[in-house]
Parts: C-alpha cells; sequence; structure tokens
C-alpha cells in the first residue's frame, strides 16, 4: 500500500494548486495544466516501456496522432447525406451516431465521441501489436530506426490524406460528454471540471503503473532490461511481456490523443511530428527513464512552461540544451540525483583523491 | 562540477515553475494590448518572421508618435511554430490572462481554425494572416482575415490563361495549409473557365528536387500549362527543374510567390513566370494618385531600411492587420465591441493587399481587384501584359 | 514509359542517391570507431552549405568551399571533445538522445544566425537554366557536379582506409578497439578524426548541392533521415554497403513518382526501409554477425 501514498499526496496538491488559482483569480492557468497533464500520460506511457521495459521509442508521436485523428476525423464527418444507407441505420441502432448542429446552424450527423473514442484508442492498440511484433525483435539503433519510421509514416498519412485535413489538420471537434455533465471541452467555462478529469485520468493511469510495475509483469521487465537472454533463459516470456508493455503505452498515448483532442477542439499534423516523439523520449529522460514519479513531474512542468510560451522562440534550442545537460550530467534524471549524497561526495570524495 | 551544475539546474526548474505562477502585473489603464500568434519559428518561419518583424516596427513607430490617440501600445508576440496546440493554448493565454484587445495571425490556415471558435467564445477581434477562405467562411463574427481570397488569385490565373487559350493544365501545390485550399480552388474554379485539370501533384514543403516529377509531367503532352501553388522555397526548384529539363511550357504561381527573395533564389530561371499578387511588389510603378501608392512606398522604406531584407507580402499581411486594428481604434476608443463594428464598417481603406471594404458579411474586404498580374523579367516584378 | 522519360528518372534518382549516400557515409565513419549513430549528421551539411554562402561574397567560391568544409570540421571536432569525449562507457540510448539534442541546437542556432530564409551558392558553372543533353535527356551540369564530387569522395575514402596508416588506425578502432588501444592507437584521437572526417565530406556535399536543392536551417533532419535509413539498408558500418543502398533509394523514389502520389513518396521509402528491417536487419549488404555485434 506505501506505494500509493505519494498518489494521495498528488490529488491532495492538485486540489491545492486548483484551489489556489481560485483564490488568487488565476484559474487560466489550469488551462495548460490540463493540456499538460494529457501529455503527461503518454509521457509515463513512455516511461514504463524505455525504464522498465528498455525498449526506446521514436515514434510514440504517432499514437498519439492515432487517436486524437481518428476519433476527430470519426466525429466532425458529417455523414449525413449517407443516412438512409443500411449500415447507417444499423450504426444509428447500436448507438454510435450523433446529431448536432454545428456553430452556424448546419445539421451534422457523425460517430458519437464515446464509439469514436473506442473505434480510435483500439485502431491504436491493434496496430501497435501488428508492427510491435517484429519491431521488438530489434534492438539499439535499429528499434530506434524503426519506431523513427514508423512515426514518420503515420505524420506522412496523416499529412497527405484530405480526410485528416492535410495541412490543417481536423477543426471543430465536439466536446467529449463521458458521463452527463461530464464534458471534454475546451469552453471557457469548463475550465475547472475539465482540470479535474484530465488529472483524474493521470491518476488513473499512475496507479494501473504502479500496480504493473510492483507485480509479477514489473519484476519481469527489469530482468528484461538487465539481461534479456538471461530474462529468456530463467523462463520469462520476454517477447510477450515486451509487446504488452509496447501495447499498453500505445493505448494510454492514444488515449491522451483522444481525450486532448475533444480538449483543444482540434488536432494538427504537429501533433504527429518527429519533434514531438522526440520531446517525448526528451521528457522520460529527463525524468529518469525508471522513474514514473520522475517522468510525470517533469513532463507537467517542462510542457506546462513551454504550452506558456516561456521560452518564445528559443523553445526547441532549450529542450534540445536540457537533453544534452541531463544526458551528460545526470543520466539517471533529475530526480534521481540524491543532492544531499552527492553534496557529501562532491566535497569529501574531492579533497581524498 | 557536474553535480554543481544539474543541482542548480533542478533548482532552476522549481523556480521558473514557482515564478510563472506569480498573478500578472495589474495592466495600465491607457495602454491596450495587442497579442500576436505568429509561427516565427519552425516550418512557417517564413511567415512568421517577416510578419513579426513587422508588427515590431508598427508598434515602435506607433508608440514613438504618442500611441494611437493617446493610447500606447503594447504587442505580445507569441512564436507557435506553426504547431495548433500551441495556437490553442496562447489564445486562451492571450484572451484570458493578458486580456488582449485583440489578436493578430495565427500565420497558417491550421492554426486559425483551431482558435476561430476561442476567439468568438471570448469575443475577442481576431485578424487572421492565413490565406484560406473558410477562415472567414461562414463568416464569425469576431473573425477577420487581411490575405486576399485564394479564389481571386485562381480567377486571375484562368482568365489570364483563356487569353491565351490554355484549357489542359496540371496543378502542383505544396503541402501546407495555403497549397492545400488553393488547390481545392483550383479545382472548384476550372470548369468556369473551361479548363481540364489533367494532373496534379502535392509536394512537401521541404521538399529539395522535383526533377522526378517534372520528368513525370514533361511526359504528358497534353500539359499546355502548369500552376504551382505553395509558399515554400520550392516554388524556385520548380521552376529551375523545368528549364533545365528543357520544358517550355507557361508557369503560372499563385500570389505565394510574392516574394523577392524567390526570384533571386530561381535565377534566370524564374524569367517569364505570370502570378496574380498585391501591388507591394513594385509600388514605384504605380500611377500617382493611387490609394496604395503613398503607404505602399512608405512601408518598403521602413521595413528595408530597419531590417536589410527586402519587404514580401507575408509581412504585408500583418501590416494591413494591424493598420485596420488603429484605424477602428482611433475612430471609435478603445472599446473592443466598438471596434469590431468599426472593422466591419470600415470602407476604402488602401492597405498592402489591396483596399479593403469590410461588411457585416465580408470579413475579408478584399476583391478581385487587390490582385494584379505580375511576371519576372530580368530577375525584377514587372506587369504582366499579354 | 519512353526511353527518355526513363533516363530522367534515372538522373533524378542518381542525384539524389549520391547525396543520400554521401550523409549515410557520414553515419558509417563515426559508427565505426565508436558504435555512434550521430544524428546531427544532416546538421553538417547544412552547416557546410550556410558557412560556404556566408564566406562566398568575400572570396572567390573554390576558396569559400575549402573554409567552410574546414569550418565545419572543427566544429565536428569541437562536438566531439565537448559532448563525447570524457564520457565513460554511455550506453545508446544516453548517445542517441545526446546527438539528438546536438542537432537540435545547431538547428536552432542556425535559424538565430541566419534567419528563416532559404539560401544558396551560385551554380559552379552556367546558371538556373543552363543544362547539358546526355542521351537525348537534358540535365543541369550541377547534377554532374555532384555526382562527380561525391564520387571522387567515396573513392578517396575507400583509399584512405585501405592504404594510409591514419585509415588503417581508424580501420583497427572500428574492427576491435581495446585490441587498437593495446596496439598503442590512441582510441581517443581517432574518435575525433572520425568525427571532423564526417563533419568535412557533410560539408563538402552540403556545397556542391546547394545549388540544386537550397540550403536553409532546417535542411539536415530530413537528410539526416534518409541518410540514417540508406546506413541501415546499407548494413551499419558498411560504406560500400551505403553507396549501393543511397542509389537504389534514389531510383526508387524517383521512380515511385510514376505510381504513387507524391505526397507519399516519404511514406513509402520508410515502408520499405521497415520492411528490410524486419527481413533483414543487417541490411541488404550486411553480414548477419555485425549486426549482432552492437546492441544496447
Amino acid at each position: 500500500m506505501k506505494q500509493f501514498l505519494p498518489l494521495a499526496g498528488l490529488a491532495v496538491l492538485l486540489v491545492c494548486v486548483q484551489l489556489l488559482t481560485q483564490w488568487t483569480g488565476t484559474t487560466y492557468y489550469l488551462t495548460q495544466l490540463t493540456m499538460s497533464a494529457y501529455y503527461s500520460v503518454v509521457i509515463i506511457g513512455l516511461c514504463l516501456l524505455m525504464g522498465y521495459a528498455g525498449q526506446i521509442s521514436l515514434g510514440h508521436a504517432g499514437f498519439f496522432a492515432i487517436g486524437g485523428y481518428m476519433s476527430a476525423m470519426l466525429t466532425t464527418r458529417n455523414l449525413i447525406t449517407f443516412q438512409d444507407q443500411d449500415w447507417m441505420v444499423l450504426l444509428d441502432k447500436i448507438g454510435f451516431l450523433a446529431a448536432r448542429q454545428d456553430l452556424y446552424g448546419e445539421a451534422i450527423l457523425s460517430f458519437q465521441p464515446w464509439a469514436a473514442a473506442i473505434i480510435a484508442v483500439g485502431l491504436a492498440g491493434v496496430i501497435a501489436f501488428i508492427i510491435g511484433i517484429p519491431v521488438l525483435k530489434l534492438k539499439g539503433h535499429y528499434l530506434a530506426m524503426a519506431t523513427l519510421g514508423f512515426g514518420i509514416i503515420v505524420f506522412r498519412v496523416f499529412l497527405a490524406s484530405e480526410i485528416f485535413g492535410e495541412a490543417d489538420g481536423i477543426s471543430e471537434v465536439p466536446g467529449f460528454t463521458l458521463l452527463p455533465g461530464v464534458t471534454v471541452t475546451g469552453s471557457f467555462g469548463a475550465r475547472v471540471s475539465n482540470y479535474y478529469i484530465a488529472w483524474t485520468l493521470v491518476v488513473v493511469a499512475m496507479v494501473m503503473l504502479i500496480n504493473l510495475i510492483n507485480s509479477r509483469v514489473g519484476r519481469a521487465l527489469r530482468a528484461i532490461h538487465g539481461a534479456e537472454e538471461a530474462a529468456n533463459a530463467t523462463g520469462i516470456d520476454t517477447a510477450g511481456y515486451k509487446l504488452k508493455t509496447f501495447v499498453l503505452s500505445a493505448v494510454m498515448a492514444a488515449v491522451a490523443g483522444v481525450f486532448l483532442t475533444h480538449y483543444n477542439g482540434g488536432i494538427g499534423p504537429s501533433e504527429a511530428g518527429v519533434m514531438k516523439s522526440v520531446r517525448y523520449v526528451a521528457l522520460v529522460a529527463v525524468g529518469g527513464m525508471a522513474n514514473i514519479w520522475g517522468a510525470l513531474s517533469m513532463g507537467v512542468i517542462l510542457n506546462f512552461l513551454s504550452l506558456r510560451g516561456f521560452f518564445g522562440s528559443y523553445d526547441d534550442a532549450v529542450f534540445g540544451a536540457i537533453l544534452i545537460v541531463i544526458m551528460l550530467f545526470a543520466p539517471e534524471g533529475l530526480l534521481r540525483l540524491n543532492l544531499v549524497a552527492k553534496f557529501k561526495k562532491m566535497f569529501s570524495g574531492g579533497s581524498r583523491k | 562540477m557536474k553535480k554543481l551544475l544539474s543541482t542548480s539546474l533542478t533548482i532552476v526548474a522549481v523556480l521558473l515553475a514557482a515564478v510563472s505562477f506569480l498573478p500578472p502585473a495589474a495592466a495600465q489603464a491607457e495602454t491596450i494590448k495587442v497579442g500576436a500568434i505568429l509561427a516565427v519559428t519552425g516550418p512557417a518561419s517564413f511567415l512568421g518572421g517577416p510578419e513579426a518583424r513587422t508588427l515590431e516596427m508598427l508598434v515602435e513607430e506607433v508608440n514613438a508618435k504618442g500611441g494611437i490617440d493617446g493610447n500606447k501600445v503594447e504587442l505580445i508576440i507569441k512564436d507557435s511554430g506553426a504547431s495548433p496546440e500551441k495556437a490553442i493554448s496562447f489564445a486562451k493565454q492571450l484572451i484570458e490572462e493578458e486580456k488582449v484587445f485583440a489578436i493578430i495571425g495565427p500565420s497558417t490556415s491550421g492554426e486559425t481554425m483551431k482558435i476561430k471558435n476561442i476567439a468568438e467564445e471570448g469575443k475577442t477581434i481576431l485578424l487572421s494572416c492565413a490565406a484560406a477562405q473558410v477562415i472567414v467562411n461562414p463568416v464569425a463574427k469576431y473573425v477577420f482575415k487581411t490575405p486576399q481570397k485564394d479564389s481571386d488569385a485562381v480567377r486571375k490565373i484562368y482568365g489570364a490563361m483563356k487569353d491565351k487559350g490554355i484549357s489542359k493544365i496540371a496543378v502542383l501545390a505544396g503541402n501546407t495549409g495555403f497549397g492545400k485550399a488553393g488547390k481545392g480552388q483550383l479545382a472548384e474554379i476550372a470548369p468556369e473557365y473551361g479548363i481540364e485539370i489533367v494532373e496534379a501533384e502535392v509536394y512537401d514543403k521541404k521538399a529539395t528536387d522535383l526533377s522526378a516529377v517534372v520528368a513525370k509531367l514533361m511526359a504528358n503532352k497534353e500539359i499546355e500549362a502548369v500552376v504551382n501553388w505553395s509558399i515554400v522555397p520550392a516554388q524556385g526548384i520548380l521552376a529551375k527543374n523545368m528549364r533545365q529539363a528543357g520544358w517550355e511550357v507557361p508557369l503560372y504561381q499563385s500570389h505565394g510567390f510574392g516574394n523577392i527573395k524567390y526570384v533571386k533564389a530561381g535565377g534566370a530561371a524564374a524569367e517569364g513566370i505570370i502570378f496574380p499578387a498585391g501591388r507591394l511588389l513594385a509600388p514605384e510603378l504605380l500611377e500617382d494618385g493611387h490609394p496604395q501608392k503613398a503607404l505602399l512606398l512608405e512601408y518598403t522604406e521602413a521595413y528595408e531600411g530597419k531590417y536589410n531584407e527586402p519587404v514580401s507580402t507575408f509581412g504585408g499581411h500583418a501590416y494591413d492587420a494591424f493598420k485596420i486594428l488603429s484605424a477602428a481604434i482611433s475612430k471609435v476608443g478603445p472599446d473592443a465591441e466598438k471596434a469590431r463594428t468599426a472593422i466591419e464598417n470600415l470602407k476604402n481603406f488602401p492597405g498592402t493587399g489591396g483596399v479593403f471594404n469590410f461588411s457585416p458579411a465580408d470579413h475579408n474586404g478584399l476583391d478581385i481587384d487587390a490582385f494584379a498580374m505580375w511576371t519576372v523579367k530580368d530577375g525584377q516584378f514587372v506587369p504582366y501584359k499579354q | 514509359m519512353t526511353s527518355e522519360l526513363f533516363l530522367q528518372y534515372i538522373f533524378a534518382g542518381l542525384t539524389y542517391g549520391i547525396i543520400y549516400a554521401i550523409v549515410a557515409i557520414g553515419f558509417n565513419i563515426i559508427y565505426n570507431t565508436t558504435g555512434i549513430i550521430n544524428f546531427a549528421q544532416g546538421e553538417f551539411v547544412m552547416l557546410g552549405g550556410m558557412i560556404a554562402i556566408s564566406l562566398n561574397p568575400l572570396m572567390p567560391l573554390p576558396l569559400a568551399i575549402v573554409l567552410a568544409v574546414l569550418i565545419t570540421m572543427v566544429v565536428g571536432a569541437l562536438i566531439e571533445i565537448v559532448f563525447i569525449r570524457w564520457l565513460d562507457k554511455p550506453s545508446v540510448l544516453r548517445l542517441i538522445i545526446i546527438t539528438i539534442g546536438i542537432s537540435i541546437l545547431i538547428r536552432e542556432a542556425a535559424l538565430h544566425i541566419w534567419g528563416e530564409g532559404v539560401r544558396s551558392l551560385p551554380y559552379f558553372i552556367g546558371n538556373e537554366v543552363s543544362s547539358v543533353s546526355i542521351f537525348g535527356t537534358r540535365i543541369s551540369p550541377q547534377v554532374l557536379w555532384v555526382m562527380g564530387v561525391c564520387t571522387i569522395m567515396v573513392i578517396l575514402l575507400s583509399l584512405f582506409f585501405r592504404y594510409t596508416l591514419m585509415g588503417q588506425k581508424m580501420q583497427a578502432c572500428a574492427a576491435n578497439r581495446t585490441a587498437a588501444t593495446l596496439c598503442g592507437i590512441n582510441t581517443r584521437n581517432m574518435v575525433t578524426l572520425s568525427f571532423m572526417l564526417s563533419a568535412g565530406i557533410g560539408a563538402l556535399a552540403g556545397c556542391v548541392m546547394s545549388p540544386i536543392t537550397y540550403t536553409e536551417y532546417g535542411g539536415g533532419t530530413g537528410l539526416a533521415i534518409k541518410g540514417f535509413t540508406v546506413a541501415i539498408m546499407g548494413g551499419l558500418g558498411n560504406s560500400m554497403g551505403a553507396v549501393a543502398a543511397g542509389l537504389l533509394l534514389g531510383l526508387l523514389e524517383a521512380f515511385s513518382v510514376s505510381v504513387v502520389p507524391l505526397a507519399f513518396q516519404d511514406a513509402i521509402s520508410i515502408a520499405i526501409l521497415l520492411i528490410i528491417l524486419f527481413v533483414r536487419p543487417q541490411g541488404l549488404f550486411g553480414r548477419s554477425e555485425t549486426a549482432g555485434l552492437r546492441e544496447f
């Protein structure tokens, strides 16, 4: 139970932050905190894959984009011209369709967000499973290249397909009503509730990951990371564990993509770009690879600052610099630095030599 | 040493996070805050760069003269890097936190479409510098745009083709929002002019060589002309590849070509390219008394003097946006609601893109006369004559 | 397909292909001596072009190019000395991330130094419209320059590795680092040298291709990805394989234009790479044991 204590702390902190912004009249900070929360879901999922299973992925923005783009496409594509076709009647019967009006009064018949989300996340999971089988047989640079290549293909397909809006992406994505009265939407009035929706998702993801890491699976993963052949020899189904972790982290990225797209009201090709994937890897590295708390906190802080335009025109440069500095001086991640011990070592260790 | 560095880095990160939580200083009553969301870096930086520099120059000028009717202007430029998610975050930030009077930008259509509803909900004037017609069609109450209509550019080009008796064409477009919108208009309007699009291709915005696709198109002997719709440097590359391959069909470009840098980059291959554009390209050729002449000359001189680089039509879009906003403010004072109506009622207002005539149904305000047809001769823009 | 069109595709493909091959060889030189994939390889190409363009107004073109290559080599050496040299047994992952970071930093620095506009060197012979006729198709003389210079570079490099002492020392490092150290070779200096060499050939390629492709601050990333693709297709570390794979990929891209829309070109070439990775991870021309040697 001990491992869940920090989560309780996190929950308290979240409520405190919300109350603090309320009290100081600065609730607008919640906008970027909400967006950062969704990105952190991708980051902690990737942390499981990279830090615990030891598999790099330079293509996770691809899974995020598959989730976001599919749900955006399904919820905005107007199917009203097909409404008398048999398959549409069938879809309508099982509750997959929703009719609404857009801002300008045009009638739109499209997929219901729940249905769209399930299809989008399911698709991401299936794709992850299919490409995961051959990709995870690769190692080192080959694995990096294969995942990078996957990301590029996803990016290119979205950028070149008319159905996904080409360079403009998809706009005017409606809100996602999770439960009656609980809607994922970017409108100014729903900010506080969306802050809690996003962070609830993060907490749920954290509970799941912590459970996983401390279970048989987690031990198996660490064994794989340490010495795959040895793990294999002791009868651990390494390929199976790696694949499951890969699919899980892809699904988490896709879920984040679905939610953030509904929150933002749209998605563009930049979400699928190589730089985005590199950013996710960077944030996991900064947090300390096998440290989901580090990944979570660094992910939130740096995304928060970046989304507020804190670094101005030096946004990418700052990320590059952080990457290098962390990897050179603190490859275990910032939060792994045991500061007190390091200081002691610095003063005593220096004189001994 | 390394430990020190990493320790201090942790502290800095924590401090940064803390500092950004402090409430912003209360705005002074007499300053007008103008936000700008521009792609200063990233894949659309050739748009956002000149736009940002133009705005900085204009605001400096206005404040040196004491502001708009005595109201100083504070410009807040946010660099979106052409990422919609950042544009969304910045739009919300500017509207709620900075409580800006109006937002200029974004540079690209994709970003603009993402924040159209945010501006509408936040009741904040948005003056987009992006081209796509969907930005103002359907009309949203608070959303305007300054670049000319794609459809008018297409009509100008098709008109010139018809005069030459061209009816079968190939269309090339860059994979940007600009290219996408133009490609759509080209296909839609073609039947009106009895023109048939025989081949259509989209190339990457970072394309560095198009000789393979040129070879493919060249093999199709039906093609009588090529239309290229993009704002990226590949416009010059296409011209070079066509001429090197010895393909002599006329090359028409979009109004995205209106940038002397591209002509220089195209060198001898740019000769003879025909394209529609506003009159910013060669203001000295306009007859005296033309409503745009004085301001075009002034903008050109000021910008080129300050930044030591040629003006571009892209910077012109930001120029127009700022001038339209200033005109509205000096008419009705710093009141956003009234200023919005004032923009809608702005008539015969000369800008770099043309003479603007806004109305509640037309939030672009430019018509086909905003364009003139140009061609390149001896490395210079000259008016195109049949 | 007419023979004229066929030849035009061939030339277009060979032009890309040889450039990809040069970038891939740059990857291989560093990979062989260090086991590092230097993701900043594309930036060397961009830097070479940019520096030469900045120097060109001040001096004759050949001198500007020579200086640009030398300056880029110094940059390459500095990168190795500042960021790589003193690391103690770094993991592959750590090195991948560091070189990605370096590539981002160089790109952003170039943006703030040279601005967002495109630049280019003048054509070495003739201008933008001049062309030469070969077997009935017309191509730019600059294309011949690119092919010529790149081919000479490949030949010189292979001679260097085979016949000079320095080259043999570097090869020794590649074969077995520990053994090389035991034989008295300063492996650290060899690593620095490999960075200089690959920066230099990248920069030269950047100069000769600049009139055709233009030079732009962000141009390195795309090249690095293509170069990496080619390096893997040819078998990591195998420079002759890289040349063959580069030409193959170039031709493939050129001919793909005739069957698939241009917008999907990159997706197709990367998909082919993925298939190769799945079926033959050691590359088309690599031996399987080399692929197994270097892992995490």
